[in-house]
């Protein structure tokens, strides 16, 4: 008889917000393959929506328990770390996930392919990202963070006829496999270094004692942050994301830009400000450079763009250097303002792909005339959009006013945190790079909102129109971006709540 | 310079030996030789046949499918043999935890059968 071995007591409600979004995908694929017909597929991204929500209940569920008594606590063998901070994250992930199903739900090029893969692929990249929000070890972080890729590499590719989809989906693998390969490297050398590969074990060696030789530590650090930036598509690992973001499917790169980059954001914030605290002269130069790179490439790069697709890929690269910034700062401040700014920008950046969705002709039944069309996302389709949809014009307008940073919307709080991170951990230089590439990227913005307005419509545009799924995601996004920032206090309080300690050092 | 580190210094004089020979003879060589191009000798070289067509062509992607599922199951043996040694040890939960892997396998293998996958068509 064999030693029996000691089996980690897990908290299995605790996880929920993970293995609903899991559980759900798994039971959307096992039912589309063994219920025959159409009901499947109709029933699919209602489904969706509803795994969504049981998600982001279990979350809210899970939030006020940790409020009430129960502290934070590492679960699965100190692999999971439960915290506020995960479930936060695992919300805006949730969210995320709803807004993207519901523009994929009336888009016209994918309905053609058959959605129900769509969802389970978006679940299931949504259950890695929630890992990776919630990984208090480095294997588990790699875990989710290749669980959430693998699934957009084939998302990225999804629309199999278009060859730029293909090409999205080739790119974004091989590039991606890279970062990936990156980063293991990096954990690698963090376990060699500091013989654990637990965030909470490495947290409390680093606390301990300083080792005398940092090259090993630092390396590993180094690699685990380009694995992380090339994820948030900081400059300079950005040379994937317009072309990805731009073949893509649309509610694809919705997701891509919202979910994807929160999970990401999670990880960095995690693994620096509770693991590496105490090297935070090494990497605070290191993000410093990612965040002035990301802003100014974001903002100029912009302008000279006359697709609005690649236009926001392009301020996704300058919006991922504002949250930088809050990363920089290296405070419990500067943590709780990258959530509210990661929110803010998941609602920003779905409603602002939806427009593009809605414009580009997603909606609507499918026509055999549409076999192999290239969905118009030029600049020149939005011309006089105000005339002919004044309510599209006006939402699209109060979406881009908020990635600019205007007062009374969501953005300006989130810009607002940040820079005041900034500005609060000393990095004057860095804020005054983002307040200037701030009015740098508004000219972007500003030149859609004009088209829409000023310019008169070409007279053999086609009629928009609105999709009720793509519809309701979008008015959704608005009026959250417009009650963030008219009342932003109990966001900024959840966000607050939701700083990240270190777990299970032990 | 370390210890640690001057261990590794015959690996960086190897590789650096490497280099140079590769570098000095194919320097070496083109300082040499003649160099009278022709039509002939920039083609492709396909085995002596004179190659027809363009280089982008489209293969079956059926193989492809099938080497999936099979590294798939591979994997799955793979893990299921330390395991089953190990089973004694694990108890229920090791049981349970095999369980699911093995049906999350499953759900794979009968999503791919109906669609088709399994068909050589």
């Amino acid at each position: 008889m064999i030693d029996a071995i000691e089996v980690p007591s897990i908290d299995w409600v605790a996880l929920l917000p993970l293995t609903s979004l899991l559980f759900g995908a798994l039971l959307l694929l096992a039912t589309s393959a063994l219920v025959p017909g159409r009901l499947v597929a109709r029933l699919a991204a209602p489904f969706t929506l509803v795994v969504c929500a049981v998600s982001l209940g279990a979350s809210v569920f899970v939030w006020r328990r940790l409020g009430e008594g129960t502290a934070p606590f590492a679960d699965v063998a100190d692999a999971v770390a439960i915290d506020r901070f995960g479930v936060f994250v695992a919300a805006v992930i949730a969210m995320a996930i709803a807004l993207s199903t519901l523009l994929a739900q009336s888009d016209r090029s994918l309905q053609r392919l058959g959605n129900i893969e769509l969802y389970a692929l978006f679940l299931l990249s949504g259950s890695g990202g929630v890992m990776l929000a919630m990984a208090n070890d480095l294997v588990v972080l790699f875990l989710g963070l290749e669980i959430l890729s693998i699934a957009l590499y084939v998302l990225a590719g999804y629309d199999v006829r278009r060859r730029e989809s293909r090409e999205a989906g080739l790119k974004y693998f091989v590039l991606g496999g890279f970062a990936s390969a990156f980063l293991l490297y990096g954990i690698a050398l963090l376990y060699g270094a500091t013989g654990s590969t637990n965030l909470g074990q490495i947290g409390s060696f680093l606390a301990a004692n300083l080792p005398s030789h940092q090259g090993l530590l630092l390396a590993g650090l180094a690699l685990l942050i380009v694995g992380l930036a090339f994820k948030v598509a900081a400059v300079p690992f950005h040379s994937w994301a317009p072309d990805v973001y731009d073949g893509s499917p649309t509610p694809v790169t919705a997701f891509m830009a919202s979910a994807a980059k929160a999970a990401a954001f999670a990880g960095m914030l995690r693994v620096l400000f509770t693991t590496f605290p105490t090297l935070a002269d090494q990497w605070r130069p290191v993000i410093w450079v990612l965040a002035v790179g990301s802003l100014v490439v974001g903002a100029f790069l912009a302008i000279a763009q006359d697709d609005v697709k690649r236009m926001l890929a392009y301020s996704s690269i300058s919006q991922a250097g504002f949250i930088l910034l809050g990363v920089e700062a290296g405070s419990s401040f500067g943590v709780s303002s990258a959530l509210f700014y990661l929110l803010a920008y998941t609602f920003m950046v779905a409603g602002s792909f939806a427009v593009v969705a809605i414009v580009a002709g997603g909606g609507g039944r499918p026509r055999p005339a549409d076999e192999g069309r290239v969905p118009q996302h030029r600049l020149s389709a939005f011309r006089g959009l105000s005339a002919r949809r004044p309510t599209l014009a006006f939402g699209f307008t109060v979406l881009l006013l908020a990635q600019a940073g205007v007062p009374f919307t969501s953005g300006f709080v989130a810009k607002f945190g940040v820079l005041g991170a900034a500005v609060g951990a000393d990095s004057y230089a860095l804020a005054i790079v983002a307040m200037l590439t701030a009015v740098v990227s508004a000219y972007m913005y500003l030149r859609i909102v004009l088209t829409m307005y000023l310019v008169a419509p070409d007279p053999g545009a086609p009629r928009v129109s609105i999709p009720a799924m793509a519809g309701a995601g979008l008015v959704v996004a608005v009026a959250v971006t417009i009650v963030l920032g008219v009342v932003p206090g109990p966001a900024l309080s959840l966000a607050r709540d939701a700083v990240p300690t270190l777990l299970g050092a032990g | 310079m370390s210890d640690f580190l001057r261990t590794y210094l015959t690996v960086a004089v190897f590789g650096a030996s490497a280099v140079l020979l590769v570098a000095v003879s194919l320097g070496l060589a083109r300082l040499v030789r003649p160099n009278r191009p022709s039509a002939a000798k920039a083609m492709n070289y396909e085995s002596g046949v004179d190659p027809v067509g363009t280089g982008y062509s489209q293969d079956q992607i059926r193989y492809y499918l099938f080497a999936l599922l099979f590294v798939m199951f591979d994997v799955e043996a793979i893990f299921i043999f330390p395991w089953a040694v190990g089973l004694e040890a694990y108890g229920l939960f090791g049981l349970v935890e095999m369980l699911a892997f093995i049906t999350i396998l499953a759900l794979g293998l009968v999503y791919a059968w109906r669609k088709g996958v399994l068909r050589w068509a």
